[in-house]
């Protein structure tokens, strides 16, 4: 494109601005033959570059995770049957945002929102209906709940008691990455200090109590979401990891017994090679951190497991079929970055929540690469690349430049605080909007191929209305069960959560307490609320 | 000329606050001058600040799929204010909402997809034709 022009052609970069060479040689890569193979490692062994696991999908493919929840509990739990009997593998619960933010579905400014982006979840009662009869000592679920994680993990003990199920069988993951929500979700509620503290004390409390649980999988998926590129979104993701186990050994946990448990998150998008490199480097960089900064001896507490979600913001409301292939080449990415489990977004997501058809596909996406490509029978194939290794390389140097960066601010809580990542995202998604709309970055559809908005299909797409008595009912319900609850019981719970909360011990014993005795989640965190303040971001510039 | 003066904010409980921040210094780098409230702002909350800023425009964002329910509240809200400035509406709004909004009252609607410079020269018209 540049040849036939005057101007002095501009650099051609990866997406997150690395300079790419026409070809790439031995040359590219640092070091000797010797050298790589003591980087890479193979496949289950450090330092895990090539994956945390010998045999990787040939001994199982990743779990197919499909993001689900609106409505009631009953909603949720229909489309949870559905998706099983469409070989979904596991869970993923959505809820709705009262529930992220600690709001019975009664509260004033829950009612327009009761229902809608997910579950809406008052009380361990509305939990153990959202699982009815699904067998929870056999289904991993996954949790996408961060201020309220806590309260939710207790109201999710709750029902598998009432299963009969033991702790010791349940299997999942709780999102419980509270920093990030500072960073770029905003699903926060308290100040970053005490919300630190209570996603550490369900780490600290499943580090016991749940074997088999990850207590938490920490991420910058949303920050790139938001607005910022591969390389910060692995250096904040290994920043927040840092500041989560620091607070733990603080405590005198032993990094070696809960740092197994841990999970991550990474967003893939479109720059196949490197979102695969930038995968590949984050099993380095999380080896690397847990051994030198806090003395792992234990190699599973090295090893970097990950969910990878596919990235919404790259999807366009214009032509939206063509997400669909958008979908399938940032499936195919996470794959060859060897992710543990897998949620491909619904090609109606830039202009509705996804419509049961639209998620349908997404699940097939992942079954048709996992079983029809053949990209599963060998681990990590596009290890020895020249351009690959070299862009692993790179992406892991540019990252650990980032993450001292944010190490000079005081860590991750700190840099949060003082607004240094937020004003990062912000600046670079005004950035991409503008390279959009000045077609610098072309995006098919939208400034380049782009048809009459009257011609394109999602004008015709009728949306899917959500129930309107469905608050109303909601309401309704969690007030019979408030009404039909031991009051008693319930307020002693409440009084001692407060106690635990205000003396600094683990509130997660007393909140499952709480929650057995009925208490909603507004009334849980209505405590929390009480004893912390709530939090306001300053303003972004 | 006189900087139209805008108020923007995210009501309801969502947090995607990419869009308004990049609309805010979209219509901030063409000229206008804008007042951002954040998160979680309430409908009361909302004309309270348009009100003591002197708005001409008050723009909302709402990507969890309650636009109407909220846009109803804030429209009535600046009804019983007396607040006499125009309501524009960003986020993820299927098409046939963008009607349904338009009919309650909101002066405009950007539903995604749409370009960051159609939003800015959008809503700047629509302070102009309030000054004049």
């Amino acid at each position: 494109m540049a040849a036939d022009g005057a101007a002095a052609p501009e650099a051609v970069t990866t997406d997150s601005g690395i300079p790419v060479a026409p070809v790439y040689t031995a040359a590219d890569v640092a070091g000797t033959p010797e050298d790589l193979s003591a980087r890479l490692g193979l496949p289950g062994q450090p330092p895990f570059t090539r994956g945390p696991y010998q045999s990787m999908y040939r001994g199982r493919l990743w779990t197919m995770r499909q993001f689900a929840g609106y409505g009631s509990a009953e909603d949720t739990n229909a489309r949870f049957r559905f998706l099983l009997g469409q070989g979904q593998t596991a869970l993923s619960v959505a809820f709705d945002l009262p529930t992220q933010l600690g709001y019975d579905s009664a509260d004033e400014i829950a009612r327009p929102e009761v229902g809608r982006t997910g579950v809406a979840i008052d009380s361990a009662d509305d939990m153990a209906d959202l699982f009815g009869g699904l067998p929870l000592g056999q289904i991993s679920v996954n949790f996408t709940i961060n201020a309220t994680a806590p309260i939710i993990l207790a109201t999710y003990l709750v029902a598998a008691e009432r299963q009969g199920v033991a702790r010791s069988q349940l299997t999942g993951t709780l999102q419980n990455d509270i920093l990030k929500e500072f960073l770029a979700r905003k699903a926060y509620m308290y100040p970053p200090g005490p919300s630190l503290r209570l996603a550490a004390d369900v780490i600290e409390f499943a580090a016991d109590a749940l074997p088999r649980f990850n207590p938490i999988s920490i991420t910058g998926y949303h920050a790139r979401e938001a607005g910022c590129n591969a390389i910060q979104e692995l250096a904040l993701t290994m920043a927040s990891a840092i500041a989560y186990c620091a607070e733990l050994t603080g405590r005198g946990l032993d990094f070696d017994r809960f740092a197994p448990r841990l999970s991550f998150h990474f967003a893939t998008t479109l720059d196949l090679f490197e979102e695969v490199a930038k995968l590949r480097a984050a099993r380095r960089m999380w080896y690397a951190i847990a051994t030198e900064r806090f003395g792992a001896t234990n190699p599973e507490a090295a090893r970097l497991r990950f969910f990878s979600g596919n990235s919404g913001s790259t999807l366009t409301a214009q032509q939206p079929l063509n997400n669909v292939i958008r979908s399938t080449i940032q499936c195919l990415g996470a794959v060859l970055g060897g992710a543990q489990s897998i949620h491909v977004m619904g090609y109606d997501e830039a202009f509705q929540l996804p419509s049961e058809e639209a998620v349908r596909l997404s699940l097939r996406t992942q079954q048709i690469i996992g079983l029809e490509t053949g990209v599963s029978r060998t681990a990590d194939p596009l290890a020895g690349s020249y351009f690959v290794e070299h862009l692993t390389d790179e992406i892991e140097a540019r990252a650990w430049d980032i993450l001292a960066e944010i190490d000079a601010l005081g860590g991750a809580a700190s840099a949060l605080e003082r607004g240094v990542p937020q004003s990062w995202i912000t600046q670079a998604a005004y950035q991409a909007e503008r390279d959009i709309a000045e077609g610098r970055r072309p995006k098919v559809g939208v400034n380049i191929y782009a048809t009459p908005a009257e011609d394109d299909p999602s004008q015709l797409i009728e949306p899917a209305r959500s129930d309107p008595a469905l608050a109303e009912r909601q309401i309704a319900r969690t007030a019979s069960r408030q009404a039909r609850r031991d009051a008693r019981a319930c307020a002693q719970a409440l009084d001692q959560l407060r106690a635990v909360t205000s003396f600094g011990q683990n509130v997660m014993p007393a909140l499952v307490d709480a929650a057995r005795a009925g208490a909603t989640v507004g009334e849980m965190a209505g405590v929390f609320r009480a004893e912390f303040g709530e939090f306001r971001e300053p303003a972004p510039w | 000329m006189i900087r139209p003066r805008i108020v923007l904010a995210k009501p309801g409980l969502d947090g995607h606050d990419r869009g308004v921040k990049v609309v805010a210094m979209g219509l901030r780098d063409a000229g206008a001058e804008v007042i951002y409230l954040g998160l979680r702002v309430r409908p009361e909350q909302l004309v309270a600040a348009a009100l003591a800023e002197d708005a001409s425009v008050v723009g909302i964002s709402v990507l969890s799929g309650a636009h109407v329910p909220i846009t109803r509240q804030i429209l009535a809200a600046m009804r019983d204010a007396g607040l006499e400035a125009s309501l524009v509406v960003g986020g993820t709004i299927p098409a046939a909402d963008v009607r349904v909004l338009c009919d309650l009252g909101a002066a405009a609607v950007f539903p995604s997809g749409v370009l960051l410079p159609e939003v800015v020269s959008g809503v700047l018209a629509i302070a102009r034709a309030r000054a004049a």
